[in-house]
């Protein structure tokens, strides 16, 4: 019992990490629409300009202070996101305004691809740390009820309790503030909200931007629990299964999808994996997403878009 | 001045029907087949042989069959790596297990493999579209590296599940040297582009593209999509997997599941957006794209650091190869969204009016 408990708590907060880079998806599928592959090379990217400033901000400004460089770095990285938001929609989403969504997925799959090769060209291509200060020594739950306790992972709470503040931190921006207001706007309904005056080029920046940022934290929680490296991309893939499972336009189905996957894929791995020759946690995911497809083809939370000729 | 077709007049339907109806691309199609076949095997060296044309006939062969499903029946599918793979590990069993077994029956075989794994696949596509469909045929990617990576009885128990095949002979000639591997990998190239070009001139050709440009309406005038869409399946996982089986036995020689990782998938679609969703021309123009792309840029690069007095490292060279393989894509989905064949054919058409373009 206490072991099926460790394998749930482990899931959950594997899961917590999936639902961000997940998150990264819905909101940009939300407001235009675009199916974003590169958000696994954004986080990427985030991740490597945060490692990398990190270390150089220290050598350029000669202050030591841990603290002091990594959040010097979160900000300057995330100017960096900012930046590369605002080429996207400049260079690449402007010029295909009103294309299928099967373009823009190939496009995105581009910018994947230049995200991966411009990135290793500007901040390296070894195996970067990231240093945040998370305590790594694990701490036991409820050692009276069973013998020796729940083993859990301090820098899985920290990573959980920072992904739940940047959550609650979204949508806070999406119900109180103005711009949140009109994002939410835009994703009901492009035309509509162009034709009230919501400018949607700028929109369209604001919500990669927002992406961008939930890239760098995505980035950063993986990071410093699994050091900088290429890798990072595939969380992406994996987290792709969550958005089906949740529905494309939901955040609350990619925060429930990647917790449901995150636990599915640990469960799985461990009472499956051994009939099957182990290593089940690639496609577990993707075939649990498959077939709960074949039920309920709009997710769990999505929206039923009903086809009219 | 040369292409042109006054005083050509189709007096039958047979003759308005034919594949290609301007007497000048029968002759241009002829001359291209009579120097891929006489002249190639004769002037090109064995690197030119094993590093480009071998890799190229096979590619444009897997090109066209991911065109038939996400060219001509709109679905995308980013799991073309793993029907490979499935026609590869497939041919490969039947080549191995039935000693004797010919060369050309073994490929067949795995394709067929690859036809049902692809109609599996395919299935979810009866529910789903568009992107979810795209996640879905990710699934298939995903399953068959796990699958041909930790069930030994497809690989014969081989422990990292690389395999490799020798005496490969077809008609009692054997298929050793890089002329005859190149010409073996030409006469498939060449026998399925024509069934294939025929195929999508045909009923079912049209039923792919109506359920492509608007499923509902096509439901509507009684297209059965249910049909439409997994004989897309069937028929192009059928192609991309003896493309597979092709890249595997005569190409590779000795292989592993990583020879068809998702990286493959990726590749194959680019060279059908650059080449030209839709087209059968595009896939052969997608894929001698991709192929020699990164050939040039090996080349090229050291040279234009060199003029800037720069010097670049063959990490470099990969990085800014994935910078200008993103920024093509892109780019050619901007400016040219039907790729390089309709630059083709726009080209053909002003050639049509020369010199005047009215």
């Amino acid at each position: 019992m206490a072991f099926f408990l460790e394998t749930l708590f482990g899931g959950l907060m594997v899961g917590m990490l999936y639902s961000l880079v997940a998150l990264g998806f819905v909101l940009i599928f939300k407001a235009s629409g675009v199916f974003n592959f590169a958000q696994g090379a954004m986080v990427l990217f985030a991740a490597l300009a945060m490692a990398r400033f990190a270390e150089w901000i220290p050598m350029w400004t000669g202050i030591e202070s841990r603290w002091f460089a990594n959040v010097a770095a979160f900000a300057v990285a995330g100017l960096v996101m900012f930046a590369v938001a605002w080429l996207i929609e400049r260079l690449v989403l402007r010029h295909l305004v009103n294309q299928e969504g099967a373009t823009l997925l190939m496009a995105t799959l581009g910018i994947a691809y230049f995200l991966d090769g411009a990135g290793q060209t500007l901040f390296g291509s070894n195996i970067y740390k990231i240093d945040i200060g998370m305590p790594k020594d694990p701490i036991f739950l409820l050692d009276k009820v069973f013998e020796g306790g729940i083993l859990i992972n301090k820098e899985d709470l920290y990573a959980a309790a920072i992904a739940a503040a940047l959550v609650a931190l979204l949508s806070l921006f999406f119900q109180k503030t103005g711009t949140g207001r009109a994002l939410r706007a835009v994703a009901d309904d492009h035309q509509a909200a162009q034709s009230i005056g919501i400018p949607l080029t700028r929109i369209w920046v604001i919500v990669w931007c927002v992406a961008g940022v939930v890239a760098l934290v995505a980035g950063m929680i993986w990071g410093s629990k699994l050091g900088v490296q290429f890798s990072l991309t595939t969380v992406a893939l994996r987290a792709l299964p969550v958005v089906i499972l949740g529905g494309l336009t939901s955040v609350p189905g990619a925060i429930i999808g990647g917790l449901i996957i995150g636990v599915g894929e640990k469960l799985s791995e461990v009472y499956l994996g051994p009939y099957v020759g182990g290593g089940i946690e690639i496609w577990f995911a993707y075939v649990l997403a498959l077939v709960f497809l074949l039920f309920r083809p709009q997710g769990l939370f999505g929206e039923k878009i009903i086809d009219r000729v | 001045m040369f292409y042109r077709e006054n005083g050509q007049f189709k007096t039958s339907y047979r003759a308005d029907q034919q594949v290609f109806p301007i007497l000048q691309d029968r002759v241009a199609i002829g001359l291209v087949l009579i120097f891929a076949f006489a002249v190639v095997p004769f002037l090109a060296s064995d690197y030119l042989m094993r590093a480009i044309l071998i890799p190229f006939v096979i590619i444009s062969l897997a090109a066209l069959g991911v065109n038939v499903l996400v060219g001509y029946c709109g679905q995308i599918s980013l799991g073309s790596g793993a029907f490979m793979a499935v026609g590869a590990y497939g041919a490969y069993n039947f080549f191995v297990r039935f000693p004797g077994l010919p060369l050309i029956p073994a490929l067949i075989l795995g394709g067929l493999c690859a036809t049902l794994f692809g109609i599996l696949f395919g299935l979810p596509s009866l529910r789903v579209k568009g992107l979810y469909l795209a996640v879905a045929t990710l699934a298939a990617q995903f399953f068959s590296d796990w699958m041909f990576l930790r069930i030994k009885w497809f690989t014969l128990d081989t422990p990292s599940g690389s395999v490799s095949v020798s005496n490969l002979q077809v008609f009692g000639w054997p298929i050793e040297s890089a002329a005859s591997k190149y010409l073996l990998c030409l006469v498939v190239l060449v026998v399925v582009a024509v069934l294939t070009k025929n195929l999508v001139r045909g009923a079912i050709g049209r039923e792919w593209m109506a359920i492509r440009d608007m499923d509902v309406a096509a439901a509507v005038i009684g297209i059965r999509p249910m049909y439409a869409k997994l004989s897309a399946f069937a028929v192009s996982s059928f192609i991309i997997g003896v493309a597979g089986a092709l890249w595997a036995f005569v190409y590779l020689g000795a292989w592993e599941p990583a020879a068809f990782s998702v990286d493959q998938s990726f590749r194959l679609l680019f060279m059908v957006i650059i080449g030209g969703l839709g087209s059968i021309t595009g896939a052969f123009f997608g894929a001698a794209f991709i192929t020699v792309l990164p050939i040039v840029l090996n080349q090229a690069l050291p040279v234009i650091a060199g003029w800037f007095g720069a010097q670049i490292s063959t990490v470099g060279i990969a990085h800014a190869e994935l910078m200008i393989f993103g920024g093509l894509i892109v780019w050619f989905l901007i400016v040219e969204p039907h790729g390089l064949a309709k630059l083709w054919s726009t080209g053909k058409q002003k050639l049509r009016l020369w010199p005047f373009p009215h």
